[in-house]
């Protein structure tokens, strides 16, 4: 199943929700965001949540709102998020905001 | 205004070049703001990092005025930015918008006024951390942010 929005890429597999996150997320875009992995969230309740971080170019603290959001939306429904390939910018505000000593952050190698 | 440091300062440099943005508080200008200062400080090189630095601390600033300066009303931001000989970029950033009662408290890391809408309360931090210098004035008429960074010397060309 694939659901295709503005800034995100929904894939299912199994127990695993997979949203792929492209472009900028600021105050702006996270609304949608949000909404879309949101629903899908609560429809499909997943064992595991993922954020591919992969494709996205920038995000300031609004990113973070998101990803602390999504992260505590599943807990609720015991779910585990897990993040994915954040570029170095994204890396950076992560950092600042501790995020990695809350949510499992995992890189591909060929990103290091 | 408490301003004088500024002023003082302002005396002794002159910018290099200077730039002025007025436009509407609508949340699709964010990325309008960030864009533009990225592209006014592209003319003297910066490094990638120095440049994502800026477009994220500029980001925190704009979106704080829309957020928490003009709420639920629609407002006008200002915002002037200069370049100085010593590789210094200013930004001032402002709104005429609801002001901050307590600074200090705003600026604590993970302080929000808005849980609700997933502010993570983070913004200053993140302007403080990813720009040398920080300033934040506000009062009834509104709040002005003033940021600073000095970016690198370019690297010397052998020939």
């Amino acid at each position: 199943m694939k659901t295709k929005t503005c800034g995100v890429t929904i894939h299912c597999k199994n127990d695993r929700m997979e949203c792929v996150i492209g472009g900028d997320i600021d105050h702006h875009s996270a609304r949608s965001i949000r909404m879309k992995i949101d629903e899908e969230l609560y429809r499909i309740r997943p064992r595991v949540l993922m954020l591919d971080l992969s494709g996205v170019e920038f995000m300031d603290s609004s990113g973070l709102g998101l990803i602390l959001g999504r992260f505590s939306k599943a807990s609720e429904i015991g779910a585990e998020c897990i993040l994915q390939n954040p570029n170095e910018q994204v890396t950076k505000i992560l950092d600042v905001a501790g995020i990695g000593r809350l949510i499992r952050i995992e890189r591909k190698k060929e990103n290091v | 205004m408490n301003n004088d440091g500024t002023k003082a300062r302002r005396g002794r440099k002159r910018a290099q070049n200077e730039v002025r943005l007025i436009f509407p508080s609508h949340s699709v200008n964010e990325s309008y703001a960030r864009s533009a200062a990225a592209v006014f400080v592209s003319q003297i090189n910066p490094t990638l990092t120095e440049l994502s630095d800026i477009k994220c601390a500029v980001s925190e600033a704009v979106t704080n005025c829309i957020v928490h300066g003009y709420r639920d009303t629609l407002g006008t931001i200002y915002i002037t930015m200069r370049l100085y000989e010593n590789r210094e970029f200013r930004i001032e950033i402002k709104d005429k918008g609801c002001g901050i009662p307590n600074i200090t408290e705003a600026m604590q890391p993970l302080y929000t006024t808005d849980k609700e809408n997933e502010r993570s309360g983070m913004g200053f931090t993140i302007m403080e951390n990813f720009m040398d210098s920080l300033k934040v004035s506000s009062g009834k008429s509104g709040t002005k942010v003033v940021m600073s960074k000095k970016l690198a010397p370019l690297p010397t060309v052998i020939k």
